[in-house]
Protein backbone atom coordinates (compact mmCIF):
# COMPACT_ATOMS: atom_id res chain seq x y z
CA UNK A 1 0.00 0.00 0.00
CA UNK A 2 1.08 3.27 -1.09
CA UNK A 3 1.88 5.55 1.92
CA UNK A 4 -0.35 8.30 0.26
CA UNK A 5 -2.99 6.04 0.13
CA UNK A 6 -2.33 5.08 4.30
CA UNK A 7 -2.13 8.03 5.05
CA UNK A 8 -6.14 8.63 3.60
CA UNK A 9 -7.11 5.87 5.62
CA UNK A 10 -5.73 7.26 8.39
CA UNK A 11 -7.44 10.64 7.82
CA UNK A 12 -10.68 8.76 7.05
CA UNK A 13 -10.40 6.82 10.72
CA UNK A 14 -9.50 9.94 12.44
CA UNK A 15 -12.96 11.73 10.90
CA UNK A 16 -14.73 8.56 12.52
CA UNK A 17 -13.46 9.14 15.83
CA UNK A 18 -14.96 12.60 15.26
CA UNK A 19 -18.23 11.75 14.70
CA UNK A 20 -17.93 9.10 17.42
CA UNK A 21 -17.59 12.01 19.62
CA UNK A 22 -19.95 13.90 17.92
CA UNK A 23 -22.54 11.29 18.48
CA UNK A 24 -22.43 11.96 21.89
CA UNK A 25 -24.28 15.10 21.98
CA UNK A 26 -27.58 12.96 22.42
CA UNK A 27 -28.28 9.83 23.77
CA UNK A 28 -29.96 9.36 21.09
CA UNK A 29 -27.01 9.61 18.42
CA UNK A 30 -24.59 8.06 20.93
CA UNK A 31 -24.71 4.61 19.77
CA UNK A 32 -24.29 5.04 16.17
CA UNK A 33 -20.91 7.40 17.55
CA UNK A 34 -19.53 4.40 19.35
CA UNK A 35 -20.11 1.96 16.11
CA UNK A 36 -18.58 4.98 14.07
CA UNK A 37 -15.34 4.55 16.90
CA UNK A 38 -15.41 0.75 16.11
CA UNK A 39 -14.96 1.31 12.94
CA UNK A 40 -12.23 3.62 12.57
CA UNK A 41 -10.43 1.59 15.26
CA UNK A 42 -10.97 -1.36 13.00
CA UNK A 43 -9.72 0.53 9.52
CA UNK A 44 -6.83 1.60 11.42
CA UNK A 45 -5.67 -1.45 12.31
CA UNK A 46 -6.23 -2.69 9.36
CA UNK A 47 -4.90 -0.87 7.36
CA UNK A 48 -1.83 -1.03 9.55
CA UNK A 49 -1.25 -4.70 8.93
CA UNK A 50 -1.80 -4.38 5.29
CA UNK A 51 0.98 -1.80 5.53
CA UNK A 52 3.25 -3.53 7.46
CA UNK A 53 2.95 -6.57 4.95
CA UNK A 54 4.48 -9.03 7.04
CA UNK A 55 2.85 -11.87 8.34
CA UNK A 56 5.38 -14.01 9.46
CA UNK A 57 6.03 -15.55 12.57
CA UNK A 58 5.75 -12.34 14.15
CA UNK A 59 2.36 -11.60 12.76
CA UNK A 60 1.08 -14.68 14.59
CA UNK A 61 2.53 -13.65 17.80
CA UNK A 62 0.85 -10.13 17.42
CA UNK A 63 -2.66 -11.50 17.18
CA UNK A 64 -2.50 -13.85 20.23
CA UNK A 65 -1.15 -10.64 22.27
CA UNK A 66 -3.73 -8.49 20.79
CA UNK A 67 -6.64 -11.72 21.62
CA UNK A 68 -5.10 -12.01 24.89
CA UNK A 69 -5.33 -7.99 25.60
CA UNK A 70 -8.49 -8.20 23.39
CA UNK A 71 -10.35 -10.68 25.57
CA UNK A 72 -9.26 -9.25 28.92
CA UNK A 73 -10.82 -5.88 28.28
CA UNK A 74 -13.90 -7.20 26.95
CA UNK A 75 -13.87 -9.57 29.88
CA UNK A 76 -13.45 -6.34 32.35
CA UNK A 77 -16.39 -4.42 29.97
CA UNK A 78 -19.12 -6.66 31.07
CA UNK A 79 -18.04 -7.48 34.20
CA UNK A 80 -17.40 -4.24 35.62
CA UNK A 81 -20.14 -2.76 38.09
CA UNK A 82 -21.61 0.81 36.62
CA UNK A 83 -20.31 2.10 40.31
CA UNK A 84 -16.91 1.06 39.63
CA UNK A 85 -16.80 2.96 36.35
CA UNK A 86 -14.42 6.14 37.75
CA UNK A 87 -11.53 3.65 38.98
CA UNK A 88 -12.27 1.59 35.65
CA UNK A 89 -12.19 4.94 33.59
CA UNK A 90 -8.66 5.52 35.97
CA UNK A 91 -7.06 2.23 35.37
CA UNK A 92 -8.03 2.89 31.55
CA UNK A 93 -6.50 5.62 31.34
CA UNK A 94 -2.94 4.08 32.85
CA UNK A 95 -3.28 1.56 30.10
CA UNK A 96 -2.72 4.78 27.75
CA UNK A 97 0.02 6.07 29.51
CA UNK A 98 2.22 3.07 29.51
CA UNK A 99 1.08 1.93 26.15
CA UNK A 100 2.60 5.48 24.94
CA UNK A 101 5.78 4.74 26.73
CA UNK A 102 6.08 1.22 25.76
CA UNK A 103 5.85 2.88 21.74
CA UNK A 104 8.36 5.76 22.09
CA UNK A 105 11.06 3.18 23.92
CA UNK A 106 10.64 0.77 20.38
CA UNK A 107 10.42 3.55 18.46
CA UNK A 108 14.07 4.97 20.39
CA UNK A 109 15.71 1.09 19.90
CA UNK A 110 14.84 0.84 16.27
CA UNK A 111 14.56 4.36 14.72
CA UNK A 112 14.78 2.97 11.27
CA UNK A 113 11.40 1.14 11.18
CA UNK A 114 9.66 4.54 11.63
CA UNK A 115 11.97 6.62 9.45
CA UNK A 116 13.43 8.58 12.13
CA UNK A 117 17.12 7.98 11.31
CA UNK A 118 18.97 5.47 13.05
CA UNK A 119 20.13 4.30 16.65
CA UNK A 120 22.46 7.36 18.07
CA UNK A 121 21.51 9.23 15.11
CA UNK A 122 17.65 9.98 15.31
CA UNK A 123 16.12 13.20 14.03
CA UNK A 124 16.34 16.29 16.54
CA UNK A 125 12.39 16.47 16.17
CA UNK A 126 11.53 13.22 16.37
CA UNK A 127 13.56 12.89 19.70
CA UNK A 128 11.60 15.91 20.98
CA UNK A 129 8.20 14.69 20.20
CA UNK A 130 8.95 10.94 21.17
CA UNK A 131 10.95 12.10 24.79
CA UNK A 132 7.71 14.47 25.31
CA UNK A 133 5.20 11.74 24.50
CA UNK A 134 7.26 9.08 27.16
CA UNK A 135 7.28 12.06 29.24
CA UNK A 136 3.59 12.64 29.61
CA UNK A 137 2.87 8.80 28.83
CA UNK A 138 4.57 8.37 32.25
CA UNK A 139 3.21 10.78 34.07
CA UNK A 140 -0.43 9.68 33.24
CA UNK A 141 0.08 6.06 34.04
CA UNK A 142 1.90 6.49 37.35
CA UNK A 143 -0.82 9.69 37.82
CA UNK A 144 -4.01 6.99 37.06
CA UNK A 145 -2.47 4.23 39.49
CA UNK A 146 -2.68 6.14 42.38
CA UNK A 147 -6.27 7.95 41.10
CA UNK A 148 -6.94 4.47 40.58
CA UNK A 149 -5.66 3.13 44.22
CA UNK A 150 -7.79 6.52 45.78
CA UNK A 151 -11.00 5.84 44.41
CA UNK A 152 -10.88 2.12 44.98
CA UNK A 153 -10.57 2.99 48.71
CA UNK A 154 -6.94 0.64 48.43
CA UNK A 155 -5.34 4.12 49.46
CA UNK A 156 -6.78 6.50 51.77
CA UNK A 157 -8.27 9.62 50.15
CA UNK A 158 -7.02 11.80 51.95
CA UNK A 159 -4.53 14.29 50.56
CA UNK A 160 -1.01 13.86 51.12
CA UNK A 161 1.24 16.82 50.96
CA UNK A 162 4.56 17.75 52.94
CA UNK A 163 6.65 20.70 52.41
CA UNK A 164 8.02 21.93 49.78
CA UNK A 165 6.14 19.13 47.81
CA UNK A 166 5.49 22.02 45.04
CA UNK A 167 9.06 23.48 43.81
CA UNK A 168 10.11 19.34 43.92
CA UNK A 169 7.81 19.17 41.14
CA UNK A 170 9.00 21.88 39.93
CA UNK A 171 12.54 20.97 39.78
CA UNK A 172 11.10 17.53 38.30
CA UNK A 173 9.82 19.34 35.48
CA UNK A 174 12.77 21.38 34.52
CA UNK A 175 15.10 18.75 34.79
CA UNK A 176 13.13 17.04 32.51
CA UNK A 177 13.53 19.47 29.86
CA UNK A 178 17.15 19.68 30.71
CA UNK A 179 17.15 15.98 29.95
CA UNK A 180 15.28 16.45 26.40
CA UNK A 181 17.66 19.13 25.43
CA UNK A 182 20.82 16.84 26.47
CA UNK A 183 19.52 14.21 24.87
CA UNK A 184 18.94 15.56 21.32
CA UNK A 185 22.40 16.99 21.65
CA UNK A 186 24.09 14.03 23.03
CA UNK A 187 21.27 11.24 21.85
CA UNK A 188 22.69 8.57 25.27
CA UNK A 189 20.28 6.00 26.05
CA UNK A 190 20.65 6.94 29.79
CA UNK A 191 19.44 10.28 29.21
CA UNK A 192 15.69 8.74 27.80
CA UNK A 193 15.40 6.45 30.52
CA UNK A 194 16.04 8.89 32.41
CA UNK A 195 13.36 11.27 31.58
CA UNK A 196 10.74 8.53 31.73
CA UNK A 197 11.79 7.34 35.28
CA UNK A 198 11.47 11.06 36.64
CA UNK A 199 8.22 11.34 34.54
CA UNK A 200 6.91 8.36 36.37
CA UNK A 201 7.37 9.68 39.52
CA UNK A 202 6.62 13.08 38.83
CA UNK A 203 3.09 11.47 37.86
CA UNK A 204 2.71 10.01 41.13
CA UNK A 205 3.81 13.19 43.18
CA UNK A 206 1.13 15.40 41.30
CA UNK A 207 -1.37 12.85 42.43
CA UNK A 208 -0.99 12.48 45.85
CA UNK A 209 -1.51 15.77 47.14
CA UNK A 210 -5.10 15.52 45.99
CA UNK A 211 -8.11 15.04 47.67
CA UNK A 212 -11.02 12.17 47.32
CA UNK A 213 -13.92 14.72 46.00
CA UNK A 214 -11.30 16.56 43.49
CA UNK A 215 -11.27 13.34 41.48
CA UNK A 216 -13.48 14.22 38.95
CA UNK A 217 -11.32 16.99 37.76
CA UNK A 218 -8.28 14.67 38.20
CA UNK A 219 -9.74 12.08 35.70
CA UNK A 220 -10.58 14.97 33.34
CA UNK A 221 -7.20 15.76 34.00
CA UNK A 222 -5.22 12.39 33.45
CA UNK A 223 -8.01 11.94 30.18
CA UNK A 224 -6.54 15.01 28.40
CA UNK A 225 -2.71 13.95 29.25
CA UNK A 226 -3.17 10.53 27.91
CA UNK A 227 -4.72 12.20 24.62
CA UNK A 228 -1.29 15.00 24.42
CA UNK A 229 1.16 11.81 25.23
CA UNK A 230 -0.77 9.84 22.13
CA UNK A 231 -0.54 13.35 19.74
CA UNK A 232 3.19 13.20 20.70
CA UNK A 233 3.76 9.70 19.72
CA UNK A 234 1.37 10.81 16.51
CA UNK A 235 3.72 13.37 15.82
CA UNK A 236 6.77 10.86 16.05
CA UNK A 237 5.51 8.41 13.91
CA UNK A 238 3.89 10.90 11.38
CA UNK A 239 0.48 9.37 12.02
CA UNK A 240 -2.03 11.29 11.40
CA UNK A 241 -5.19 9.55 13.37
CA UNK A 242 -2.75 9.73 16.20
CA UNK A 243 -2.77 13.31 15.54
CA UNK A 244 -6.43 14.03 15.29
CA UNK A 245 -7.36 11.48 17.75
CA UNK A 246 -4.55 12.96 20.53
CA UNK A 247 -5.94 16.68 19.92
CA UNK A 248 -9.49 15.45 20.45
CA UNK A 249 -8.87 13.41 23.42
CA UNK A 250 -6.53 15.96 24.73
CA UNK A 251 -9.23 19.02 24.31
CA UNK A 252 -12.01 16.59 25.59
CA UNK A 253 -10.18 15.94 28.86
CA UNK A 254 -8.98 19.88 29.55
CA UNK A 255 -13.28 20.87 29.04
CA UNK A 256 -14.47 18.50 31.25
CA UNK A 257 -11.54 19.49 34.06
CA UNK A 258 -12.85 22.58 32.83
CA UNK A 259 -16.50 22.08 33.63
CA UNK A 260 -15.16 20.15 36.82
CA UNK A 261 -13.70 22.85 38.50
CA UNK A 262 -16.36 25.42 37.40
CA UNK A 263 -18.57 23.36 39.24
CA UNK A 264 -16.55 23.68 42.06
CA UNK A 265 -15.75 27.49 41.97
CA UNK A 266 -12.25 26.44 42.29
CA UNK A 267 -9.55 27.46 39.98
CA UNK A 268 -7.37 24.67 38.21
CA UNK A 269 -4.22 25.36 40.00
CA UNK A 270 -5.55 25.21 42.90
CA UNK A 271 -6.92 21.55 42.55
CA UNK A 272 -3.82 20.62 40.78
CA UNK A 273 -1.79 21.80 43.97
CA UNK A 274 -3.66 19.89 46.15
CA UNK A 275 -4.37 19.74 49.84
CA UNK A 276 -7.99 21.13 49.88
CA UNK A 277 -10.09 18.95 52.47
CA UNK A 278 -7.30 17.60 54.45
CA UNK A 279 -6.74 17.52 58.17
CA UNK A 280 -5.74 20.84 59.18
CA UNK A 281 -9.28 21.79 58.07
CA UNK A 282 -10.48 20.58 60.60
CA UNK A 283 -9.79 23.16 63.05
CA UNK A 284 -13.24 24.44 62.20
CA UNK A 285 -14.87 21.59 63.88
CA UNK A 286 -13.93 23.10 67.73
CA UNK A 287 -16.94 25.30 67.94
CA UNK A 288 -18.98 22.56 67.80
CA UNK A 289 -21.99 23.50 69.66
CA UNK A 290 -25.20 21.49 69.97
CA UNK A 291 -27.72 22.35 67.29
CA UNK A 292 -31.18 20.76 67.36
CA UNK A 293 -31.78 18.68 64.23
CA UNK A 294 -35.16 17.32 63.82
CA UNK A 295 -34.72 13.26 62.75
CA UNK A 296 -37.09 10.83 61.54
CA UNK A 297 -37.78 7.83 60.36
CA UNK A 298 -38.80 5.95 57.13
CA UNK A 299 -42.70 6.31 58.04
CA UNK A 300 -42.38 10.25 58.42
CA UNK A 301 -40.35 10.00 55.00
CA UNK A 302 -43.01 8.27 53.36
CA UNK A 303 -46.12 10.25 54.96
CA UNK A 304 -44.22 13.34 53.70
CA UNK A 305 -43.34 12.25 49.76
CA UNK A 306 -47.42 10.17 49.57
CA UNK A 307 -48.56 13.53 49.67
CA UNK A 308 -46.59 15.86 48.12
CA UNK A 309 -47.52 16.88 44.89
CA UNK A 310 -43.70 17.68 43.49
CA UNK A 311 -40.71 15.40 44.69
CA UNK A 312 -36.99 16.25 43.62
CA UNK A 313 -34.11 13.89 44.11
CA UNK A 314 -30.66 14.93 44.49
CA UNK A 315 -27.91 12.10 44.45
CA UNK A 316 -24.77 12.24 45.40
CA UNK A 317 -21.80 10.31 45.62
CA UNK A 318 -23.15 8.44 48.90
CA UNK A 319 -25.83 7.10 46.67
CA UNK A 320 -22.86 5.56 44.37
CA UNK A 321 -21.39 3.48 48.25
CA UNK A 322 -24.47 2.25 48.95
CA UNK A 323 -25.49 1.25 45.21
CA UNK A 324 -28.99 2.50 46.09
CA UNK A 325 -29.97 3.66 42.39
CA UNK A 326 -32.11 0.49 41.91
CA UNK A 327 -33.73 0.86 45.32
CA UNK A 328 -34.35 4.53 44.58
CA UNK A 329 -35.93 3.97 41.37
CA UNK A 330 -38.47 1.26 42.87
CA UNK A 331 -39.55 3.91 45.52
CA UNK A 332 -39.79 6.58 42.39
CA UNK A 333 -42.39 4.11 40.80
CA UNK A 334 -44.79 4.18 43.50
CA UNK A 335 -44.33 7.88 44.22
CA UNK A 336 -45.40 8.05 40.67
CA UNK A 337 -48.17 5.59 40.83
CA UNK A 338 -49.84 7.44 43.19
CA UNK A 339 -49.69 10.93 41.13
CA UNK A 340 -46.46 12.56 42.35
CA UNK A 341 -44.47 14.27 39.84
CA UNK A 342 -40.60 13.30 40.69
CA UNK A 343 -37.49 14.25 38.65
CA UNK A 344 -34.09 14.37 39.84
CA UNK A 345 -31.55 16.88 39.92
CA UNK A 346 -27.83 16.26 39.37
CA UNK A 347 -24.86 18.66 40.11
CA UNK A 348 -21.88 18.85 37.77
CA UNK A 349 -19.70 17.37 40.39
CA UNK A 350 -22.08 14.91 42.08
CA UNK A 351 -19.84 11.67 42.02
CA UNK A 352 -16.14 10.91 41.85
CA UNK A 353 -16.07 11.42 37.62
CA UNK A 354 -17.82 13.78 35.07
CA UNK A 355 -21.70 11.99 34.41
CA UNK A 356 -21.10 9.75 37.12
CA UNK A 357 -24.79 9.76 38.80
CA UNK A 358 -26.30 9.98 35.54
CA UNK A 359 -24.47 6.58 34.27
CA UNK A 360 -25.92 5.10 38.03
CA UNK A 361 -29.61 6.42 37.11
CA UNK A 362 -29.64 5.29 33.67
CA UNK A 363 -27.95 1.99 35.22
CA UNK A 364 -31.20 1.72 37.41
CA UNK A 365 -33.82 2.12 34.03
CA UNK A 366 -33.92 6.11 34.97
CA UNK A 367 -35.57 7.61 31.45
CA UNK A 368 -32.52 10.07 30.76
CA UNK A 369 -35.25 12.99 30.13
CA UNK A 370 -36.70 12.71 33.90
CA UNK A 371 -32.52 13.51 35.14
CA UNK A 372 -31.74 17.15 35.29
CA UNK A 373 -28.81 19.21 34.87
CA UNK A 374 -28.55 22.37 37.53
CA UNK A 375 -29.19 25.02 35.89
CA UNK A 376 -32.20 23.44 33.95
CA UNK A 377 -33.95 22.19 37.49
CA UNK A 378 -32.97 24.96 40.24
CA UNK A 379 -35.83 26.77 39.87
CA UNK A 380 -38.21 24.24 40.31
CA UNK A 381 -37.10 23.87 44.09
CA UNK A 382 -38.95 27.12 44.85
CA UNK A 383 -41.93 25.31 43.97
CA UNK A 384 -40.82 21.68 44.67
CA UNK A 385 -42.48 19.86 47.77
CA UNK A 386 -40.40 17.89 48.98
CA UNK A 387 -36.35 17.58 47.48
CA UNK A 388 -34.96 14.27 48.83
CA UNK A 389 -31.12 14.25 49.11
CA UNK A 390 -29.08 10.76 49.21
CA UNK A 391 -25.80 10.91 49.25
CA UNK A 392 -25.19 14.72 48.48
CA UNK A 393 -23.76 16.72 51.22
CA UNK A 394 -21.55 20.08 50.02
CA UNK A 395 -23.77 20.65 46.61
CA UNK A 396 -26.35 21.47 48.40
CA UNK A 397 -24.86 23.69 51.44
CA UNK A 398 -26.25 27.12 51.48
CA UNK A 399 -23.16 28.34 53.24
CA UNK A 400 -22.03 28.96 49.53
CA UNK A 401 -24.04 31.49 48.66
CA UNK A 402 -23.88 33.11 52.23
CA UNK A 403 -21.00 32.75 53.89
CA UNK A 404 -17.48 34.55 52.30
CA UNK A 405 -15.49 32.44 54.61
CA UNK A 406 -16.70 29.25 53.87
CA UNK A 407 -14.23 26.88 52.05
CA UNK A 408 -17.20 26.17 49.10
CA UNK A 409 -18.17 29.66 48.61
CA UNK A 410 -19.09 30.65 45.73
CA UNK A 411 -19.47 27.23 44.38
CA UNK A 412 -22.83 27.00 42.53
CA UNK A 413 -25.03 24.74 45.01
CA UNK A 414 -28.80 23.13 44.22
CA UNK A 415 -30.80 25.37 45.89
CA UNK A 416 -32.13 22.53 47.76
CA UNK A 417 -32.99 24.79 50.96
CA UNK A 418 -36.12 26.50 48.71
CA UNK A 419 -38.28 23.18 48.61
CA UNK A 420 -41.11 23.00 51.17
CA UNK A 421 -39.55 20.17 53.27
CA UNK A 422 -35.98 18.80 52.77
CA UNK A 423 -35.12 14.50 53.23
CA UNK A 424 -31.38 13.89 54.04
CA UNK A 425 -30.23 10.24 53.83
CA UNK A 426 -27.38 9.99 55.03
CA UNK A 427 -25.49 7.87 58.31
CA UNK A 428 -24.20 10.67 60.24
CA UNK A 429 -24.02 13.85 60.85
CA UNK A 430 -20.76 14.39 60.28
CA UNK A 431 -19.40 17.37 57.63
CA UNK A 432 -18.91 16.15 53.94
CA UNK A 433 -15.63 16.00 51.71
CA UNK A 434 -15.00 19.96 52.22
CA UNK A 435 -14.70 19.25 56.01
CA UNK A 436 -18.01 21.68 56.90
CA UNK A 437 -21.05 21.56 58.11
CA UNK A 438 -24.29 22.10 56.09
CA UNK A 439 -26.71 24.51 57.78
CA UNK A 440 -29.37 22.43 56.06
CA UNK A 441 -28.99 19.93 58.93
CA UNK A 442 -30.60 22.04 61.09
CA UNK A 443 -33.26 24.20 59.21
CA UNK A 444 -37.08 23.73 60.55
CA UNK A 445 -37.83 22.09 57.35
CA UNK A 446 -35.56 19.75 57.21
CA UNK A 447 -35.76 16.07 58.55
CA UNK A 448 -33.25 13.54 58.99
CA UNK A 449 -32.84 10.16 58.17
CA UNK A 450 -30.38 8.59 59.69
CA UNK A 451 -29.45 5.70 57.83
CA UNK A 452 -27.98 3.54 55.07
CA UNK A 453 -29.30 4.78 52.04
CA UNK A 454 -30.06 1.83 50.07
CA UNK A 455 -32.08 0.73 53.33
CA UNK A 456 -33.58 3.99 53.98
CA UNK A 457 -34.95 4.18 50.50
CA UNK A 458 -36.29 0.56 50.84
CA UNK A 459 -38.16 0.79 54.17
CA UNK A 460 -39.61 4.01 52.51
CA UNK A 461 -40.70 2.27 49.78
CA UNK A 462 -42.31 -0.66 51.79
CA UNK A 463 -44.21 2.29 53.82
CA UNK A 464 -45.60 4.21 50.67
CA UNK B 1 11.72 26.84 0.28
CA UNK B 2 9.64 24.01 0.96
CA UNK B 3 7.34 23.72 4.03
CA UNK B 4 8.48 21.00 6.32
CA UNK B 5 5.79 18.67 6.23
CA UNK B 6 6.31 18.67 10.35
CA UNK B 7 4.39 22.20 9.59
CA UNK B 8 1.16 20.10 7.99
CA UNK B 9 0.80 17.80 10.75
CA UNK B 10 1.05 21.00 13.16
CA UNK B 11 -1.85 22.27 11.15
CA UNK B 12 -3.47 19.35 11.29
CA UNK B 13 -2.79 19.21 15.36
CA UNK B 14 -3.75 22.77 15.79
CA UNK B 15 -7.07 22.36 13.72
CA UNK B 16 -8.22 19.64 15.65
CA UNK B 17 -7.85 20.92 19.13
CA UNK B 18 -10.65 22.83 17.56
CA UNK B 19 -12.58 20.38 16.36
CA UNK B 20 -12.19 19.01 19.75
CA UNK B 21 -13.33 21.92 21.32
CA UNK B 22 -16.41 22.36 19.62
CA UNK B 23 -17.88 18.68 19.37
CA UNK B 24 -17.12 18.38 23.38
CA UNK B 25 -18.78 21.47 24.15
CA UNK B 26 -21.87 20.20 22.36
CA UNK B 27 -21.44 16.80 24.13
CA UNK B 28 -24.54 16.86 26.75
CA UNK B 29 -23.40 16.69 30.23
CA UNK B 30 -25.51 13.01 31.06
CA UNK B 31 -23.45 11.60 28.72
CA UNK B 32 -19.67 12.93 30.07
CA UNK B 33 -19.12 8.99 31.47
CA UNK B 34 -19.34 7.57 27.88
CA UNK B 35 -17.67 10.23 26.73
CA UNK B 36 -14.02 9.73 28.85
CA UNK B 37 -14.49 6.08 28.17
CA UNK B 38 -14.74 6.50 24.65
CA UNK B 39 -12.06 9.16 24.21
CA UNK B 40 -10.14 6.17 26.23
CA UNK B 41 -11.01 3.55 23.59
CA UNK B 42 -9.96 5.88 20.39
CA UNK B 43 -6.76 6.97 21.99
CA UNK B 44 -5.55 3.96 21.68
CA UNK B 45 -5.28 3.85 18.07
CA UNK B 46 -1.73 4.00 19.10
CA UNK B 47 -2.25 0.85 18.92
CA UNK B 48 -0.46 1.38 14.97
CA UNK B 49 2.80 2.20 16.35
CA UNK B 50 2.99 -0.65 18.69
CA UNK B 51 1.92 -2.69 15.33
CA UNK B 52 4.66 -1.37 13.10
CA UNK B 53 7.09 -1.66 16.00
CA UNK B 54 6.31 -5.12 16.56
CA UNK B 55 6.13 -6.46 13.21
CA UNK B 56 9.81 -5.07 12.59
CA UNK B 57 12.39 -7.04 10.67
CA UNK B 58 11.86 -11.16 10.28
CA UNK B 59 11.25 -13.70 12.74
CA UNK B 60 14.78 -13.94 14.20
CA UNK B 61 14.78 -10.37 15.55
CA UNK B 62 10.92 -10.55 17.03
CA UNK B 63 12.49 -10.75 20.56
CA UNK B 64 14.55 -7.73 19.99
CA UNK B 65 14.26 -5.18 22.68
CA UNK B 66 11.83 -2.98 20.57
CA UNK B 67 9.58 -5.35 18.59
CA UNK B 68 9.09 -6.62 22.84
CA UNK B 69 7.83 -3.17 23.50
CA UNK B 70 5.97 -2.93 20.93
CA UNK B 71 3.95 -6.10 22.09
CA UNK B 72 3.77 -5.50 25.24
CA UNK B 73 2.15 -1.64 23.86
CA UNK B 74 -0.26 -3.93 21.65
CA UNK B 75 -1.83 -6.03 24.72
CA UNK B 76 -2.03 -2.57 26.86
CA UNK B 77 -3.96 -1.00 23.83
CA UNK B 78 -6.01 -3.70 22.93
CA UNK B 79 -7.52 -4.06 26.28
CA UNK B 80 -8.33 -0.26 26.23
CA UNK B 81 -9.80 -0.67 22.84
CA UNK B 82 -12.15 -3.87 23.32
CA UNK B 83 -12.24 -2.90 27.19
CA UNK B 84 -13.37 1.36 26.26
CA UNK B 85 -16.01 0.42 23.08
CA UNK B 86 -17.53 -2.42 24.55
CA UNK B 87 -18.08 -0.53 28.10
CA UNK B 88 -19.24 2.57 26.54
CA UNK B 89 -21.76 0.19 24.23
CA UNK B 90 -22.36 -1.16 27.82
CA UNK B 91 -23.45 2.23 29.06
CA UNK B 92 -24.93 4.28 26.43
CA UNK B 93 -27.60 1.10 25.99
CA UNK B 94 -28.98 1.68 28.95
CA UNK B 95 -30.03 5.24 28.56
CA UNK B 96 -33.70 5.16 27.91
CA UNK B 97 -36.41 8.09 27.09
CA UNK B 98 -39.37 7.66 29.25
CA UNK B 99 -42.14 5.21 27.87
CA UNK B 100 -45.00 6.85 26.20
CA UNK B 101 -47.20 4.12 27.92
CA UNK B 102 -49.23 4.67 30.32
Amino acid sequence: MSPNLLAIFYLISGILFILALRGLSSPETSRQGNLFGIIGMAIAIIVTFIAAGNFSTGFLYLLIFLLIGGSLGAFIAFRIPMTAMPELVAGFHSLVGLAAVFVAISAFLNPEVFNLGSVGNIKIASLIEMSLGASIGAITFSGSIIAFLKLRGIMSGNPITFKGQHYLNLLLVLSIIVLIFYLCKIQSDNFFWLIIVISFLLGFLLIIPIGGADMPVVISMLNSYSGWAAAGIGFTLENTALIITGALVGSSGAILSYIMCKGMNRSFFSVILGGFGGTDQSSSGESKEQKPVKSGNADDAAFLMKNASSVIIVPGYGMAVAQAQHALREMVDVLKKNGVKVSYAIHPVAGRMPGHMNVLLAEANVPYDEVFELEEINNDFANCDVAYVIGANDVTNPAAKSDPKSPIYGMPILDVEKSKSVLFVKRSLSPGYAGIDNDLFYRENTLMLFADAKKMTETITKNL
Amino acid sequence: MEIDPFIFRLSIFILSIFIGYYVVWSVTPSLHTPLMSVTNAISSVIIVGAIIASLAGDSETIFNAANIFGFLAIVLAAVNIFGGFLVTQRMLAMYKKKKKIK
